[in-house]
């Protein structure tokens, strides 16, 4: 009954319409309720819902006129910005070239395996469970993000079929177990990263230094784990952070890269700026209140890819702009705690993890103002 | 100039490719058309009962149908001839059946006595002279308004009689001309007018709407460019009836001839004490009344009120025009400039009789592009898509567009947040789709469904194609039929 209802494109054939129109104006003869009367109203729903589809079978006598005597009606608005969910995806693929430039530069033809494989077998997970659910496969890019995101915050060394089980959980358990794009609730690459990081801790906290390409290199920290010697001046250090010459995840180390990309997110409107502004000035605070270090801090660890790539997704985060500002916070609270407080050298992936569960609860909340609102709100405080 | 106020954005903005192509075609009078169907609630209100009867013979600008309730406004036969059925019809647009009436023509077009106000119509005459003058009739420009036929001081001199001979008819017989007149508000709401007017309610601000914010409507700026000083004098008559503080023209920075204009204008008149022109910037819903009196005056309607709780009128500028021929020349709102625009060989800007089917108005626009075209009564994001092209033009309407079908794919949503960012009324849009597709309409009033104004802006931007306008329209009238 419902899906009746929506049906927002109705194709109505009207015989006589266009010839009146435009041929016979002068024909007076026709009387508007019986014209009314002879139209041949049929739907034709394109949502994939179960009612359309049963519909579908009816449909050979109505493809007939389509495009010759038709009048198409359909809801307002009849213009559309045509900014679709896939260009945005696409855009956002762009931006992660930085990102991946770094990761193959600095971390060779090892960071590159990665890469692949993860992204292929999100793709190829996500194309396997469309089929075995029967629904369209749309190639809109967004399974190669998360494919790619998930690479990007592995360590150098991660053996390739652990990238392929990453990648399978972000997309099977993550994503579609939840009902595919736009019904996740935690950010799929990070659940991904999650799932093996706990799994293979060994593997997932191996470091290795940029460059190092021979077989018995030696595992090195990162610049936040404890055992982390720090060599030469402090400037060479963040000078070295700053372009990425320093173990980490392989995508994770270029704070310049990064902030490329962020610049050009955020020219496209892809993203709010505030959102990785909030996240990283909280981080940054609180490392000046407990008097760490606020730069290194800031460079360290996986904060700047997480808060452009991660903190911004769509889905997991809240819809109004105060509640992703909320949101940031939260990140960058939770990601200072654990650092600081933790287990753990790094917090971001587990604290974006952890607000993407507080959410729905920030979008329940945290709800606009409607236009004109206020006065009448006042008012009813006057009355109580 | 010295009575031209700019000002920025106070509301959220859409900015859209605003393709006004028939800007510079000045506007057309379309034959009177041999039938004319008039439907009896073209007004928001109390529908109208038909006081004739198949067979009876009417005149143009017979009653031919009124109502005793306040909230409801005369109907007028816009042609003249014989009436041949009074039936009811289908009104697509409110989704019930209206009751209609038919009237054949007789060729003649025969009107009835008029009966214009002495004292305006000899002014208005010389003054028609003067201003007809100023424009370019095959441009469509206005003619550089600095080298305006007949000093200026005639010109004054001329204005000031005008005022004075507005001044000295009573409110009470000006409401009631409005009333008979049939005027409702033509930006699209059809509130009638001499509501408005009569209000009791302390009013210290008219505003004249001339945004025409949707793209590709031109009949507003026509209007404004071609009878400018109707518009004005006008906007003085109802100035004069609820006497606000003071009076803006608010137009949108598109409509840089228009600003001009009319800034020259209230420099003729001398007016420039309490009438100003606001000039907008180009954003869409700029016309819509709560976002445009936020954005002139900075104050918020409250919802589910008003604008003349808060002590503002908003009077669109052929609402203007109209008020003013009732009092000039004694016309009823008989007729309406319509913009024909969009994929058609030939975009026009006519001037028909209320009532004219639409393939009358088409059949002048050359050769129309067949295949898959929708033909949509009003703008591109607020108009309705007809099936019938028989169907007729009411005081609503005031563009028909051509648009190619294009298919959108409905995706899911993404949560991205921009129908949220680009709400003009703060609306979260895409908790109204989500739900209304899933029949949960009940939650709907406490996200404030009701507060939506339908402008589109959400479902224009929707990355995913949601048609979120169709889920929030479906919402509404299934609310309404809960009774909420």
């Amino acid at each position: 009954m419902e899906n009746k209802k929506h049906n927002n494109e109705q194709e109505i054939k009207n015989k006589d319409a266009k010839n009146v129109a435009f041929n016979n104006i002068n024909n007076s003869d026709i009387n508007i309720s019986s014209e009314n009367k002879k139209m041949d109203i049929s739907s034709d729903d394109k949502k994939t819902d179960k009612i359309s589809e049963s519909k579908k079978t009816e449909k050979p006598n109505k493809s007939s006129f389509i495009g010759k005597e038709a009048l198409l009606i359909s809801h307002s608005p009849h213009i559309w910005s045509g900014f679709s969910t896939s260009k945005i995806m696409y855009i956002f693929l762009i931006s992660l070239i930085f990102p991946t430039a770094s990761a193959i530069y600095f971390f060779g033809l090892k960071a590159l395996w990665i890469i692949i494989a993860s992204t292929a077998s999100a793709v190829l997970t996500e194309f396997i469970i469309k089929k075995a659910r029967k629904k369209k496969f749309v190639m809109d890019g967004s399974a190669m993000i998360t494919g790619l995101l998930l690479a990007l915050t592995l360590p150098p060394r991660t053996p390739i079929w652990m990238v392929v089980i990453g990648s399978v959980f972000s997309i099977a358990i993550a994503k579609e177990a939840f009902g595919g794009i736009g019904y996740n609730i935690f950010n799929p690459a990070l659940a991904g990263r999650a799932f093996i990081a706990i799994c293979f801790p060994v593997e997932m906290t191996s470091w290795y230094l940029p460059w190092d390409f021979s077989v018995d290199a030696v595992t090195s920290a990162t610049p936040l784990s404890e055992s982390f010697v720090q060599e030469g001046s402090k400037a060479a250090l963040y000078k070295d952070m700053f372009f990425g010459n320093i173990g980490g995840s392989i995508g994770e180390t270029s704070a310049f890269l990064l902030l490329l990309a962020f610049v050009f997110l955020v020219i496209f409107k892809i993203i709010d700026w505030k959102v990785p502004l909030i996240y990283i000035g909280t981080v940054a605070i609180f490392s000046l209140i407990w008097k760490e270090d606020v730069l290194f801090q800031v460079l360290a660890g996986g904060l700047i890819f997480g808060a452009i790539f991660m903190a911004t997704d769509y889905v997991t985060t809240p819809v109004t702009s105060l509640g992703r500002a909320i949101f940031a916070l939260g990140c960058g609270l939770i990601t200072f705690v654990i650092r600081k407080f933790g287990a753990m050298p790094e917090g971001v992936c587990f604290s974006i993890l952890i607000m993407n569960g507080f959410t729905p609860l920030i979008d329940r909340y945290v709800l606009p103002k409607p236009f004109g609102f206020i006065k009448e709100k006042s008012k009813a405080k006057a009355k109580s | 100039m010295a009575n031209i106020i700019k000002k920025g954005i106070l509301s959220k903005g859409l900015r859209l490719p605003e393709n006004k192509i028939s800007e510079s075609i000045p506007i057309r009078k379309l034959a009177i058309p041999e039938k004319v169907l008039i439907l009896l609630q073209q007004h928001f209100g109390e529908p109208c009962n038909p006081i004739v009867a198949r067979g009876d013979k009417v005149k143009t600008g017979q009653i031919i149908a009124d109502s005793e309730k306040l909230f409801s406004s005369p109907l007028h036969s816009t042609i003249s001839g014989t009436v041949t059925s009074v039936t009811k019809t289908l009104n697509p647009f409110a989704n019930n059946i209206v009751s209609a009436v038919e009237i054949t023509g007789d060729g003649e077009d025969n009107w009835i006595d008029l009966k214009p106000e002495p004292g305006v119509k000899n002014i208005c005459d010389k003054l028609n002279e003067i201003y007809s003058d100023c424009l370019d009739k095959t441009q469509g420009k206005p003619l550089d308004l600095n080298e305006s036929k007949g000093n200026s001081g005639e010109l004054k001199n001329l204005w000031d009689m005008l005022k004075k001979a507005i001044e000295e008819i009573p409110n009470e017989e000006l409401i009631k001309r409005i009333k008979n007149a049939g005027i409702v508000g033509l930006g699209g709401a059809t509130f009638p007018t001499h509501v408005k007017l009569a209000t009791t309610k302390k009013i210290d601000t008219l505003i004249l709407n001339g945004c025409e914010c949707e793209p590709f409507i031109t009949a507003d700026h026509r209007i404004m460019l071609e009878y400018g000083w109707q518009v004005l004098a006008g906007a003085y008559i109802i100035f004069k009836v609820i006497s606000p503080e003071f009076v803006y023209i608010a137009i949108e920075d598109n409509k840089r001839d228009a600003i001009a204009l009319f800034a020259k204008l209230i420099e003729d008149s001398g007016l420039g004490q309490k009438f100003r022109v606001v000039s907008l910037k180009s954003r869409y819903p700029m016309g819509a009344e709560k976002i445009l009196i936020k954005n002139v005056i900075g104050k918020k309607v409250p919802v589910g009120k008003l604008p003349m709780d808060i002590g503002v009128v908003v009077n669109n500028v052929g609402t203007s025009k109209a008020v003013f021929d009732s009092l000039s020349t004694g016309t009823p709102l008989v007729e309406k400039v319509v913009t024909v625009t969009g994929d058609v060989e030939k975009p026009q800007n006519f001037l028909v009789r209320i009532g004219t089917p639409v393939k009358d108005m088409l059949s002048c626009c050359g050769e129309l592009n067949t295949g898959k075209t929708k033909i949509i009564m009003g703008g591109p994001m607020m108009g309705n898509a007809i099936a019938d092209l028989s169907f007729p033009i009411t005081k609503a309407v005031s563009c028909i567009l051509l648009k190619h079908f294009e298919n959108i794919q409905e995706g899911n949503c993404i949560r991205c947040g921009r129908c949220v960012n680009i709400c003009p009324m703060n609306l979260m849009p895409l908790i109204y789709a989500a739900y209304a597709k899933n029949s949960k309409y009940e939650v709907l009033p406490d996200y404030h469904i009701n507060t939506c104004i339908e402008c589109g802006s959400c479902a224009y931007v929707c990355p995913a194609g949601i048609p979120i306008v169709a889920y929030i329209k479906t919402a509404k009238s299934v609310l309404v039929g809960y009774g909420k």
